[in-house]
């Protein structure tokens, strides 16, 4: 597979899902820098974790203007996976491929730390490797994760299967102790309503591995992987 | 002309900033200090003398970039 990793200036965890992808997983691929207008023979397209831009106005606010982002609406558009990690999400939000915001941590504090999510959705492309409910152990980093969208939205949201990842205890119980950054509904993670856009706070790409201990992550990945094998338009599930 | 850009979250969403400077303010004897709003502030000078054509080119400023209008509320004033 050809896995697309866009780097904006002040991407820094590009090279981390390069990793990933090409080392750990063994696929090809491809650095994609933001003045790229074309994805022209990638399998899927990653916006990686980072400070694109600085998070100068609002986190992702500017990134989303960058070449390349036409063509990441496009790639969408078309039925291609794509994956928003962290500051990769907010721009995604921003872009308006995913629908809300992030608000400032409710603590204020940039948070760095693992956290269990709970997988609400194991029938998409970014999950199929999971069970339903199965709790996933990742870490975050951010100041900037507080989801936020208006009650219509969430609504729509919860009753399409569109939130993916909740933060949840190790048990996988769904508290407000066990939200981080003050989240709506404990969101972590939410998918579009095609199913081939997902964005998550968690930094999967950080649990990847056993050098690191954790690979709770890497199943993100292997879903990808055995999704993009079958043809466009049958990865998208329920 | 001379915009003066003012954004700030909309009233009813959480301001965890301007919580904590409330509870600054109190614990500094304002006790009648209240709702505290963080928001930003931005100068833009735009090269049309035409106050109407200068004001939509603002509010699209604002609509596109400036102000994200799920969370946030804008409001500006045109300086010629």
């Amino acid at each position: 597979m050809n896995i697309g990793v866009v780097v904006f200036p002040g991407s820094n965890c590009d090279h981390d899902c390069e990793h990933v992808f090409k080392t750990l997983l063994g696929q090809s691929v491809r650095m994609v820098w933001h003045k790229d207008t074309s994805l022209a023979g990638l399998d899927a397209v990653i916006l990686p974790g980072g400070f694109s831009y600085g998070d100068y106005l609002r986190t992702g606010a500017i990134a989303r203007f960058s070449p390349v982002m036409g063509a990441v609406k496009e790639f969408a558009r078309a039925g291609g996976l794509v994956l928003g990690i962290c500051n990769g999400f907010q721009i995604l939000l921003e872009a308006g491929l995913l629908p809300g915001a992030m608000l400032r941590n409710r603590s204020l504090n940039f948070i760095c730390k693992d956290v269990y999510v709970r997988v609400e959705n194991a029938a998409t492309p970014f999950t199929g490797r999971c069970e339903p409910g199965q709790v996933l152990k990742v870490p975050i980093a951010h100041a900037d994760g507080n989801y936020y969208t208006d009650p219509v939205t969430l609504a729509g949201l919860q009753a399409n299967a569109q939130v993916v990842f909740r933060y949840c205890t190790a048990e996988g119980k769904v508290t407000p102790e066990a939200n981080p950054n003050g989240s709506l509904d404990n969101i972590a993670g939410i998918r579009n309503a095609a199913g081939n856009v997902l964005g998550m706070m968690p930094h999967p790409e950080r649990a990847s591995e056993e050098l690191l201990g954790n690979e709770d992550g890497k199943l993100i990945f292997l879903s990808m992987l055995e999704a993009m094998k079958k043809p466009r338009g049958q990865t998208v599930g329920g | 002309m001379k915009a003066k850009i003012h954004v700030t979250l909309k009233q009813g969403i959480l301001d965890p900033q301007g919580k904590a400077i409330e509870h600054a303010l109190e614990s500094l004897g304002f006790k009648n200090a209240g709702n505290v709003r963080v928001g930003k502030y931005m100068e833009v000078e735009v090269q049309e003398p035409d106050r109407a054509k200068a004001e939509a080119q603002v509010r699209q400023m604002c609509e596109t970039l400036l102000a994200n209008t799920v969370i946030e509320e804008y409001r500006y004033e045109l300086q010629a």
